[in-house]
This record gives C-alpha cells, structure tokens and sequence, in this order.
C-alpha cells in the first residue's frame, strides 16, 4: 500500500508531461512503516533532551505539595510499576505477537490459497479484524471466553492477561495476513511459471521459492506492527488488567489523587515506553534500508 | 408489542445466550440508539476538526516564521508517538483540571466548560490532526515547483496560489491516505470509553453488564456498526477520490 | 518613473548580476528592447539565459544591475508585482498548466482570480484566445488529454488572457517532441505579426534567423556577441560564437 499513487494525478499521465512529483509522505497515515519510520526519525540526543523535558515540564507546576515530593513518590513506585508493570506489557505483546504472527502467516497464505471458498473466508476474516477497533475486540473477547475451562476434570483459571493476549492478536493476525500476502503477490508471476514449468508443486514452489524470496521485505513491516501492539497495550488497563497504565493510576491513587502527580507518573510511563519502542524502531528502519537496497 | 418483537422475546426465552433486548425493551434500544448517536457525532465532529488542523498545521510548515514551523512539528512528534489513550487520559484528567468552572442550572453543581465529551472530541482530533498534517504537507510537496511559478508569473499571490492551484491538486493526492487515517480515528473514538463518554461501546457494556443474557447479540452489533461505520466512509471517500479524477491521468 | 514612452526600450536590462549562493549565474549582463521587437537569446545549456528572463518578471531576484519593464524598476523593496505581472507574460518550458482545470477554465483562471473581471467577459476572450492559439474545439479538454504541443499553445493563450505587454518564452519548444515542435513555434510567428513584444530562449536556430529582430549569445554569464540574424549567423566574430554556432548548425 505504500506511496499508493493517485489514479489522476500521481500515475502515468497519458502524456509526457510531469504534472506532480511522487507522493511521498514521510511518515504518511498509509504507510505501512508509518510508526517505525516517525521513531526512527527521532535523532537520539532528543531522547535524553526527552528525558530532561519531563521533571522540568513536573517542576514548572510545583505549587503547595511539591513536585520534588512527587518525584519522591514516583521514587518510591518505579520498582512496582516497571517490574509488575511494564514488564506485563511486555510479556503482552510478546504473547500476542507470536500468536498473531503465527495466525497471521496461516490466513495469509490462505488468500493465495487455489480455493475460492478458502480466499473468501480469509478475506472476510481480515476485513472483520482490520476494521474493528481494537478495544471492541478486546471487550468481545474478554466476555466470550469463560474464566476458567475444565480440562480432564481439572479446572484451569483463565486470566485476564491471557485474554488481552488473545484479544491483542487478532488484529495482529488480520495485519500480519496482509503482509503476508502484499509480499507473495510482490514476487512476479513469472517465477510461479518458471517453478511450474519445472515441474515444483504448487506447495513446493510456495515454500522453496516464493516465500525465501519475500520473508526479508517481510520483517521491516512485522517489526512496525510489533512496535503499534506495544503501544497499544495500555488498553488492556481499560478491562482491569494489571499492567504499567494501571498500576500507574492505582499508585497515583494511592498517593492521594494529587494533580502534582500526572506528569512525574504519566511522564514515567511515557518514557519507558519510548525507551522500549524506539531502539526496536531505529533497528526496523535500519533493516528496511538494509533490504530495500539488496531487493 | 408486535410480532417483531414477540419474535426475540420468544427468542430470549428459548435461548438465553441470544436475547436482543435492544429490540423489544425501549429503554436499551434508547440507550443503543444514543450511543450510535454519540460514536456519530465524536466521529464527524473529530473528522471536520482533524481535517482543519492537518490543513492549517500543514499550511504553518510552509510559512517563513521558523517558529511556527518548530511549533507543529513539535506538535506532530508529541502526538505521533504517545498511545492516543494516554492522550485522552492526560487531556482529561491533568488539563481538565486547569479549565474554568461555570455554576449549573440548578445553583450549586459545577460543571466544567469542557465535559469529557469535549475533551475527546479535543484529544482525538488532535491525534488525527497530528497525521493529517504529514499527508497534506506530503501532498502540497507533491505539487512541483514550476506549477507554483507558473500560477505566481499571471499575478496570483500565496494565497491565491494555494487555494486556485496548490490545495486542490494537493487533495487528490492525499486523499487515499487521508482516508486510511479518518477510518483509524473512527476506530479509535471507541477508546473515549476510557473518559466515560457515553458512546456506542460504552452504552453496549453497560447494556450487557446489565442483561448478562443480552452479550453475544450486542458483540454482533458491536462489529456490525463499527464495520458498517468504516464501510461507509471508505465508500464516501473512494467515490469523492473518483469525483475529484482529472481525465487525461492514471486508468 | 511613469514618463516611459514608445521610443524608450520597453524592457531595459543594465548590468545585471545573479549568483546562486557562490556560483555566478549572470556576470553583468546589458540589452535594451523596444517595443515590438522579437529577440532572441541563444547559448549553451547552463549560460544563464532562462536566469535572466526570470528575473525579468522577478520570479528571481539580482544582486546588481537594474532591469526596467516600460520604466518601473523590477528589483525593488516596493514592487508591484501584480502590475508587473500584467505587464510581462511568461511561457515555461514544462507547460505548467494546471491539471485539475480544463484548456479554458486554465485562461479563465488568472482575469477571473486575479484581476476580478467579469466572468462572461473573460469567457468570450479565452475563446477568442483559443481560437488564435487553433484550439477552439478543445476548449473543455483537460491538459492531460492534450499534447505536448496543444497544451503549450494552452499556456501561451493563458499567458495572453493577461494582456500583458511583453511576453517571455522559455525554451518553450525543449519538451516537445520534434512533430509538433512547429505547431507552437506558428503560434509564436502569429503573436509576433501582431505587434507582440517577445523575448525568447531558444535552441531552434532557424526560427530565431527567420523571425527575431535581434540575437544575442550568452557564454557563460556574459553576452558574447548580439546582432541582427543575418549578421549574427553569417558574420559571427568571435571564436565562441562561431564554435557554438558550428556545433549546432
């Protein structure tokens, strides 16, 4: 999808004259690497000039309940919030990335699938999940799975997480199939033939041939999603998972609720979520660089 | 009651995981309706406002004053990298306690000048204002610089040149990709939940923590609006993108 | 400055110098033109022969010299750049039409935005306008669905809708491809008959012999020679002109 050019303006004129010059947003909404690209393009002493920013942007509030004190509180929680908190974040996203990935390359192949009946239910599997906001899916599923399941006559307790996990995935999945299938319709048809005509099935030639050839230009884009579901799992905060948002308004709360507190606690949160996202970004642009090159 | 009704009562009874309860008892189908109504508004009411910060911030890039220019991009990069729930809930919670209160109708409330729904509406088009800036600057660069000359050598001034002849190529270019970002900012509306507005997600799951028997009917809603909701402004978007075509280019 | 008259050149250009940055573009370049006059600049790519028409309608500016345009100084703090424009039409070698408008709305656009004249009066002009330029029935066809060559005879009739006094062509037949290079230069031959002011870049050396009242060749930011065409091609005295000229002829 990216730098999709305009039918009328931006594609091949019928005529030789150059009426526009490419479109070519840097970090364009459409663009597939649009969030990994913007982090990326963060120079890194803006991230210590980041980290100043946030006690001096605390410390020009200060009124009676100093922000020195709630940087004392703040003090006190980081321990709490970073390894209760964020970690849980982070073992989130690992969580549904993997399922995501994994459910993903299924349905993506499916949409190269030979069978009409295969393609259409992967289409509409997709659309379903692309288009429906992330928090509605997180809610349907937080409700449709049972809390606890029998298995062999013991009961096995589902927790919230596992939920947000699987609740975080299926977006996942729906974007990671259309990654899939943007980088196996990129492979030119002629290499399907030339694999036919030597007599590979059709399974052989998705496996030896198509996809070595488009599991590079693959990984920029899974990377970019990684980045997005990282950032998007604040939401589960929302059905009462214990994660850093969280825990980060129950220890505000805890510290009496002080309008003092917002920037130091929600600033903490802010910064280690850049810290995470942004070397994984740098590294995606690298990569994307790296592969555009060799392609 | 008519025989529509009857229909899910009897439908409720029979089986108890399916109970349309929106379709025969006013009361929820007023709240269903309210809320649909309210994820409508916040929708077109943060597409307008988006639409009008990503021109105006994307016409300040191309001003002389380099402040101004540090001032949006300033603005871009906040808004870009912080999870757009942590925008609602800072908006919310730190700003919204800086805002002016006015005394209520009855003589003793106070109610803020701006209520949650407001501050969403705020939040959420910033954040898509934040991406519509970045398309329509990409858009206005995709208009070379000799088309600009050409419009400057009959006489016209910036103005003139930006609303006859810049602008209105630019749209064209930018309106796929405008149109991926408003379809993510009707998503994401679902995420002022998070403030209490009252919109379709909200209503839905006070519907259903009510009529526990009423979940697999409203979920089905859920997706079926939200779907319907992307369905129709994709439509509307692709069939402007169509209208606005210059014949002699592209298919 | 208003006392300009028809014996006065109607562009006088004095002197003039142009660098972009460090690199010296035009290095005191001087020539008067009167009214009527078709001239023509000729010189290798990268003499400064497009610089110096842009900046006689200031979409460059100078950083010594003078250019006059019928006695008001073009380079100054005060400059009335819509008056100007009205004066001096230009043609680029791109076209540079706008895509979004039809052949006629593109006339249309500049009387009707810029000088606020009545619409039905401009309608009944640009037509006129393309009917001198031979596209009367193209009227409603957007440039992407005309030629090369229809839509710079477009550009030149959007240019005239100003009734400007001097018109500036720059290299107006460079993008074009070589059978319908002829259709714009007729165009240019029309104008000229008419009593039209033009000041041309140009490669096509048999135009500019047949048509200019007067050739000037631009080396490297300094005019190297000017005279009447005969003279000029058939006389030339300098040993740059005569190797220009004896590569291209």
């Amino acid at each position: 999808m990216a730098n999709r050019a305009i039918p009328g303006v931006a594609a091949h004129a019928t005529t030789d004259l150059p009426v526009m010059l490419p479109f070519n947003p840097k970090a364009g909404a459409h663009d597939e690497l649009l969030v990994s690209r913007w982090l990326a393009s963060v120079p890194p002493r803006y991230v210590f000039f980041l980290l100043l920013l946030w006690p001096v942007a605390a410390f020009a509030q200060g009124v009676d309940y100093t922000t020195a004190d709630a940087f004392v509180a703040l003090w006190r929680w980081i321990p709490f919030l970073t390894f209760q908190g964020f970690v849980f974040n982070i073992l989130i996203s690992v969580c549904a990335m993997t399922i995501g990935t994994l459910a993903g390359a299924v349905l993506g192949l499916a949409h190269v699938s030979r069978l009409r009946i295969i393609r259409q239910v992967a289409w509409f599997v997709t659309q379903l999940f692309r288009n429906s906001p992330w928090l509605v899916l997180l809610f349907i599923v937080l409700l449709a799975f049972p809390f606890q399941i029998e298995v062999f006559g013991t009961t096995i307790p589902i927790p919230g997480w596992v939920k947000a996990v699987i609740g975080l995935s299926l977006p996942i999945m729906a974007n990671i199939s259309e990654i899939v299938r943007g980088a196996v319709q990129s492979v030119p048809s002629a290499q399907w033939e030339a694999a036919e005509s030597l007599a590979f099935t059709r399974t052989q030639t998705l496996w030896q041939i198509i996809l070595p050839q488009c599991f590079k230009r693959m990984i920029p884009p899974w990377m970019n999603w990684y980045a997005i579901l990282t950032m998007a799992t604040p939401l589960c905060s929302l059905l009462g998972v214990g994660e850093n948002i969280n825990f980060t308004r129950q220890a505000m709360e805890a510290e009496g609720n002080r309008p003092e507190l917002l920037v130091p606690f929600f600033g903490y949160s802010l910064v280690l979520f850049f810290a995470y996202c942004y070397p994984i970004a740098r590294a995606t642009m690298a990569l994307e660089k790296r592969f555009a090159l060799k392609l | 009651m008519n025989g529509f009704e009857e229909f899910f009562v009897r439908l409720a009874e029979d089986s108890p995981r399916w109970n349309f309860v929106w379709l025969y008892d006013e009361r929820q189908a007023e709240r269903i309706l309210s809320g649909l109504w309210m994820t409508v508004k916040l929708s077109i009411a943060c597409v307008i406002l988006s639409v009008i910060i990503g021109i105006a911030g994307a016409w300040m890039q191309g001003a002389k004053n380099r402040v101004a220019r540090a001032i949006v991009q300033g603005y871009i990069q906040f808004f870009r990298n912080t999870p757009p729930l942590v925008q609602l809930l800072f908006f919310y919670f730190a700003l919204g306690q800086f805002t002016p209160v006015v005394t209520g109708p009855d003589g003793w409330t106070q109610i803020p000048v701006i209520s949650n729904v407001g501050w969403a509406i705020i939040s959420l088009s910033f954040f898509a204002g934040a991406f519509n800036v970045e398309i329509f600057r990409a858009g206005i660069e995709s208009v070379p610089y000799s088309t600009r000359e050409a419009a400057e050598s009959l006489g016209m001034t910036r103005t003139q040149t930006y609303t006859n002849v810049v602008f209105p190529l630019a749209l064209r270019v930018s309106i796929p990709a405008l149109s991926n970002n408003l379809i993510n900012l009707v998503k994401t509306t679902t995420q002022a939940f998070a403030i209490a507005v009252p919109e379709l997600l909200y209503e839905s799951v006070s519907v259903w923590n009510d009529f526990p028997s009423a979940q697999n009917p409203t979920m089905l809603l859920l997706f079926v609006v939200y779907i319907s909701l992307v369905g129709v402004l994709a439509f509307g978007m692709t069939s402007w993108e169509r209208k606005l075509r210059i014949p002699g280019y592209g298919e | 400055m208003s006392t300009w008259t028809e014996d006065q050149p109607i562009v006088s250009i004095k002197n003039v110098r142009k660098a972009f940055g460090t690199l010296e573009v035009l290095k005191g370049v001087s020539m008067d033109i009167m009214k009527g006059e078709v001239v023509c600049i000729i010189g290798p790519s990268g003499s400064g022969k497009s610089t110096l028409i842009r900046c006689v309608n200031a979409l460059n500016d100078i950083q010594g010299g003078s250019i006059t345009v019928e006695g008001q100084e073009v380079h100054t703090e005060n400059l009335d750049k819509l008056a100007l424009r009205k004066k001096v039409g230009m043609v680029f070698q791109q076209y540079n039409l706008f895509p979004h408008k039809t052949a006629l709305e593109n006339i249309m656009m500049a009387p009707v935005k810029v000088l606020r004249e009545d619409k039905a009066d401009v309608k009944e002009r640009a037509r006129e306008l393309l009917k001198k330029v031979r596209l009367y029935d193209k009227e409603d066809s957007y440039p992407g669905e005309l030629s090369g060559g229809q839509q710079q005879r477009v550009a030149i009739a959007r240019s005239l809708a100003m009734r400007p006094d001097v018109m500036l062509f720059d290299e107006v037949t460079a993008a074009l491809d070589p059978e319908t290079v002829k259709e714009v230069l007729v165009t240019i031959k029309d104008l000229a008959a008419d009593g039209m002011t033009c000041i041309l870049v140009t490669h096509e050396m048999g135009f500019a012999r047949e048509l200019a009242d007067h050739i000037y060749f631009t080396d490297r930011g300094v005019i190297v020679e000017h005279g009447p065409p005969d003279t000029f091609f058939d006389n030339a005295k300098d040993p740059r002109t005569k190797e220009f000229l004896d590569q291209i002829l």
